[in-house]
């Protein structure tokens, strides 16, 4: 137990890769996962003599990234450049936003524990990507290292925090409603294993009630939505324990090693970071109109935020439901198409969160590769409704469906699956079971209630479970008491 | 007035130049004549006027978002001191 | 007279009229190289044979439009496809790009006949082109002298007869002081008016492409080849161009011509300054409206220009790593081994202190007081053209304050060195064009005369470089290429 109760204090960093076509400053392909160098030109490799021209998508991507996270959008906004040398730094500078970026005061609301928290957001800026480096080993033993540039130039956009979180939980709520928000808005598909999305945390502590901020630690290289939760929980416990053992904390760079599930300092021998921001001379400023913002706004797609209020208005969803189902635009999509077919709401969000989740994370899949089409996990949900099959029925019949992408009406009638629920065919077999047992017809006609459990059981038996149970039960309690 | 060595080394590091000693001296002498020189500046007040940064009185240049094919990887590889499995290669980072 | 020694348009007309081949053209201009070169030393790369395959070609077609089968020289800091591109620097020794610079194109399409690849400081990063890593160019008309920088082998070569017309760049002068010192006409346009893209950058914000040629009308041909937006320059404007042909009139009467007071202190050598007095009375003479302006600020203009042309360099000159291209220490074991001592190796001794002073004005505790407050007094040097510029229609001044001097005369202190800027640095400061004509002699050297017009009126310049031209001779004076 520490000498004193600390806050946690943790602001994010977050860059996500803009999906236009071309890269931010030249015609080069904006495409992952490329052969090295082959979506590389001299203006991306930063070959003498080269010019940025600036892609306009960039820009109202940016611009629409910004009004869906509620900022204001820069009338006058510039690009500057950020000086460091690094083997994967064409340029050996990055073009950026130093003092006026494109997007100012936002914020995004979270919901945890039960309540909604309002996350600031101090800027949004656009940038370019440098390449990668490719060590041949580890950093720390490889003689070389290789550099690609396919990256380099790649439209970013870093979206910083306030720092406005206080646990490592509010944090992961904070960048998976930041990631729906950007999938939403169209601007990025956000996927944290290409890079496509990547998060910096600044953490800090202080004692309770300390008005003034601890000294922060930036923390790098955090991978999965699980790695910036450890790496905080980690990160904020480190301090604690410094400072209660009367340490003071180094403002520095460290590093997650997801290996051993601690933070490492990056602290090296170089000179502290100085990168000599200067107004890039090469692009002239932006001068972004009212009504250019207009335009964009027209244009905004659903985002996550109306779609929640959509569904608890229209459908009575709970929150809990309502998150999920918001997680991706291509999940609610799925929703949304469902719920056209069948009416039930409520019956197709527990689906999709119980049953379809299971096998989508089984198989570790996104929805939109999923075989199963939204009609026909209506037309399943509308057999079970109707009485047609029983929702055990319906589970195992979903298996062959996710395997299969097979239309669930073809699975049913392929293997005899459809439960009897026509009533002459189960009278008839009611009265074959009744006169096969005529000690416990007697039975229950002598009081004994329990008796008729037994006879439904024999029904079910004899239709190899397919008989509707519910319809079984009045129906022998119909023929009993006719005798 | 001369700089001195530690700031000459300072930013020659930021620079990322290897420099002699006797280019360090020399250095720290100029620069400081220079930066003597260049703070006759100081004598102007400036303190309302807004830094030109773009002397063209233009905004908004753009390029179409479309993509272009890239030159073989080949011939941007042409001038690299030191290639393998077409990418560029360096020595060890740390 | 030798063909070489010809202007563009005299050899256009011939050349139409087939009374002369492109080959001939060529020939003379080889021959002239071959004789003049061991003094002058302009060319960094002579393309001999691709030279010849063009012009035979162009024969070939016959058809003589724009720039056909004429003779140039690039200064070596336009990256060519194919050839060799060296800045003039050791890190760039063994660079050859995959692209042509936008100018090099449009020289190319015009059907030009590209001789050769030419001297310069490195990096453009001087006033003698005797900081070229590899070997200083002289002054034609006096071996001893230097041609003038950074565009000195540009300067030279037209000026030596060795080919009729060249392409400079200018960030702080360099393009009308050597042209000043040369003799011939040397031309910075408004920035902007001409493509920077493929041309290695010294100073972003000050850098323009520019014009040598051996009288005013060859000026406004080649302008107009090269003038014009490039949609890979975001900062080349995409307004019309002119038809410069169309000042090349002799009537300047009410041609209103400011001299700055300023430009006329500040250690300017006295025959120069009487030169220069002595072709304002010719445009007096001419019926221009002759009156004296002050630009208060100008004793600011190079200190401020030094701040923020080192410290874009500091910027532009950062990619020379040793990693895609150019010189790498081998030697080095780790990564920031090899960028320092790639760097150390590859630069010369000014290169490195301009890029250690704008590393310095951009540093933390450092930026504000330099870069910033160069940025500002930017804007001041700005306002004062403007505030000239609403009354007058050109501003003439000296182009240097001397004439060539000996080589080896300024490469102790640096500020000494800087000083010969200090009548060109303000124009790119202002962003406005500028060139230089001759307009006299002192000490048998040849003085440059700077006219200075508004941001894309570079057709008013040219009219008034044109008449005076038309007024005067000494654009026809040739320097005695005995001479040592």
């Amino acid at each position: 137990m520490e000498k004193y109760d600390y806050e946690i204090v943790i602001g994010l960093e977050v860059h996500v890769e803009l999906k236009t076509k071309t890269k931010i400053f030249c015609a080069c392909s904006n495409s992952f996962g490329a052969e090295p160098n082959t979506n590389v030109c001299p203006v991306c490799s930063g070959f003498p003599g080269m010019l940025p021209v600036l892609n306009q998508q960039v820009v109202d991507y940016a611009i629409r990234a910004g009004l869906a996270l509620n900022c204001e959008i820069s009338p006058y906004s510039k690009f500057d450049r950020k000086n460091y040398f690094y083997p994967d730094l064409p340029k050996a500078y990055q073009i950026s936003q130093f003092d006026l970026p494109i997007c100012l005061n936002g914020y995004l609301d979270i919901y945890v524990e039960g309540r909604t928290k309002r996350i600031g957001i101090v800027r949004a800026h656009m940038e370019e990507d440098a390449g990668k480096l490719v060590h041949q080993g580890s950093i720390t033993q490889t003689a070389f290292s290789l550099v690609d540039l396919n990256r380099s130039g790649v439209p970013l956009l870093e979206i910083v925090s306030q720092p406005d979180m206080r646990s490592a939980a509010e944090a992961r709520e904070y960048l998976e409603k930041l990631r729906s928000t950007m999938l939403f808005a169209g601007v990025s598909d956000c996927k944290m294993q290409e890079g496509s999305l990547r998060c910096d945390a600044n953490v800090s502590v202080r004692p309770w009630g300390e008005a003034k901020l601890g000294t922060r630690t930036e923390i790098k290289n955090l991978n999965s939505f699980r790695a910036l939760e450890k790496a905080i929980e980690y990160e904020a416990r480190r301090q604690m324990d410094a400072l209660d053992d009367g340490e003071l904390i180094v403002q520095e760079t460290r590093t997650w090693d997801e290996e051993k599930q601690v933070t490492r300092s990056m602290r090296s021998k170089e000179e502290a970071h100085d990168y000599r921001y200067f107004p890039e001379p090469d692009l002239p400023p932006l001068m972004i109109s009212p009504e250019w913002v207009e335009s964009i706004a027209r244009e905004m797609p659903e985002l996550p935020h109306q779609a929640q209020q959509r569904l608890m208005d229209e459908y009575g969803l709970p929150p809990y439901d309502v998150a999920i189902l918001t997680s991706t635009p291509e999940y609610l999509a799925y929703f949304d198409q469902c719920v056209v077919d069948f009416s039930q709401p409520k019956a197709v969000a527990n689906w999709m969160m119980g049953e379809l989740n299971k096998y989508l994370n089984q198989s570790n899949m996104e929805i939109s590769a999923c075989l199963v089409q939204p009609g026909h996990l209506a037309a399943l949900l509308k057999m079970v409704d109707e009485g047609t099959i029983s929702g055990k029925m319906a589970k195992d019949i979903f298996a062959e469906m996710f395997a299969s992408g097979n239309e669930p009406q073809g699975i049913v009638k392929e293997k005899g699956l459809a439960q009897i629920s026509d009533q002459d065919t189960l009278i008839a077999m009611i009265e074959e079971v009744l006169k096969a047992n005529p000690k416990v017809v007697e039975d229950y006609l002598g009081g004994k209630q329990k008796a008729a459990g037994f006879l439904v059981g024999q029904v079910m038996k004899a239709t190899k479970g397919q008989a509707n149970p519910t319809l079984v039960n009045q129906l022998i309690d119909k023929c009993l008491s006719a005798q | 007035m001369a700089l001195t060595i530690a700031e000459v080394e300072h930013v020659a590091l930021l620079a990322r130049l290897s420099l002699s000693q006797m280019e360090k001296e020399q250095l720290a002498e100029q620069l400081g004549a220079i930066l003597e020189y260049a703070d006759r500046l100081k004598k102007l007040d400036t303190e309302n006027i807004e830094p030109l940064d773009h002397i063209l009185p233009v905004s908004n240049v753009f390029r179409e978002d479309a993509v272009k094919s890239s030159p073989d990887r080949e011939e941007m590889l042409a001038n690299a001191p030191m290639a393998e499995d077409g990418q560029y290669k360096v020595p060890k980072i740390i | 007279m030798q063909l070489c020694d010809l202007t563009i348009h005299q050899l256009k007309t011939r050349l139409e009229k087939k009374e002369i081949t492109s080959e001939e053209i060529l020939d003379s201009c080889l021959g002239r190289i071959k004789e003049v070169e061991p003094d002058v030393r302009a060319f960094i790369t002579l393309l001999e044979d691709n030279a010849r395959n063009s012009a035979r070609l162009v024969d070939k077609q016959g058809n003589y439009r724009g720039l056909s089968g004429i003779p140039y020289g690039l200064k070596d800091i336009f990256c060519t496809r194919g050839v060799l591109t060296t800045c003039a620097s050791r890190i760039l020794e063994n660079f050859v790009p995959n692209y042509d610079a936008t100018v090099a194109g449009r020289l190319i399409e015009a059907g030009g006949i590209m001789v050769g690849k030419l001297n310069m400081d490195e990096f453009a990063m001087g006033s003698s082109t005797e900081q070229s890593a590899f070997f200083p160019t002289h002054n034609p008309w006096d071996h001893s002298r230097v041609p003038g920088g950074s565009s000195g082998g540009s300067a030279a070569a037209v000026a030596a007869g060795e080919i009729p017309f060249s392409l400079g760049t200018d960030t702080g002068g360099s393009i009308r002081q050597p042209a000043s010192y040369c003799g011939v006409v040397g031309l910075k346009p408004t920035y902007g008016r001409v493509s920077r893209w493929g041309v290695i950058a010294y100073a972003s914000s000050l850098d323009q492409v520019g014009v040598f040629t051996r009288d005013v009308a060859d000026c406004a041909l080649v302008l107009q080849t090269i003038a014009g937006h490039d949609p890979l320059d975001s900062t080349s404007i995409d307004i019309a161009v002119p038809d410069y042909a169309e000042s090349l009139q002799n009537d300047i009467k009410g041609l209103k011509i400011a001299y700055p007071r300023e430009y006329f202190q500040q250690g300017v050598n006295d025959e120069v300054k009487s030169a220069v007095v002595q072709a304002l009375k010719t445009y007096d003479s001419l019926g221009a409206v002759i009156d004296e302006v002050s630009l208060p600020h100008s004793e600011y203009a190079l200190p401020a220009y030094y701040l923020v042309a080192t410290a874009e360099a500091s910027a532009n000159l950062a990619r020379y790593d040793g990693v895609r291209y150019g010189l790498r220490d081998f030697s080095a074991e780790n990564v920031v081994d090899m960028f320092s001592q790639s760097r150390a190796l590859g630069f010369g001794s000014d290169v490195k202190r301009r890029i250690m002073l704008g590393t310095y004005a951009l540093s933390s505790g450092y930026y504000d007081a330099y870069y910033l407050k160069a940025l500002k007094v930017r804007r001041l040097l700005k306002n004062d053209f403007d505030r000239v510029f609403e009354d007058f229609d050109v501003i003439a001044a000296p182009t240097a304050p001397t004439v060539a001097f000996k080589l080896g005369e300024q490469t102790g202190d640096p500020l000494t060195l800087y000083m010969n800027d200090i009548l060109t640095v303000p124009i790119n400061m202002a962003g406005l064009p500028g060139m230089s004509i001759p307009c006299g002699f002192a000490g048998g050297m040849p003085v440059g005369m700077q006219l200075i017009g508004k941001p894309f009126d570079e057709g008013t310049i040219i009219k008034a470089a044109y008449a005076f031209e038309q007024a005067t001779s000494f654009h026809l004076a040739r320097p005695g290429l005995g001479v040592k």
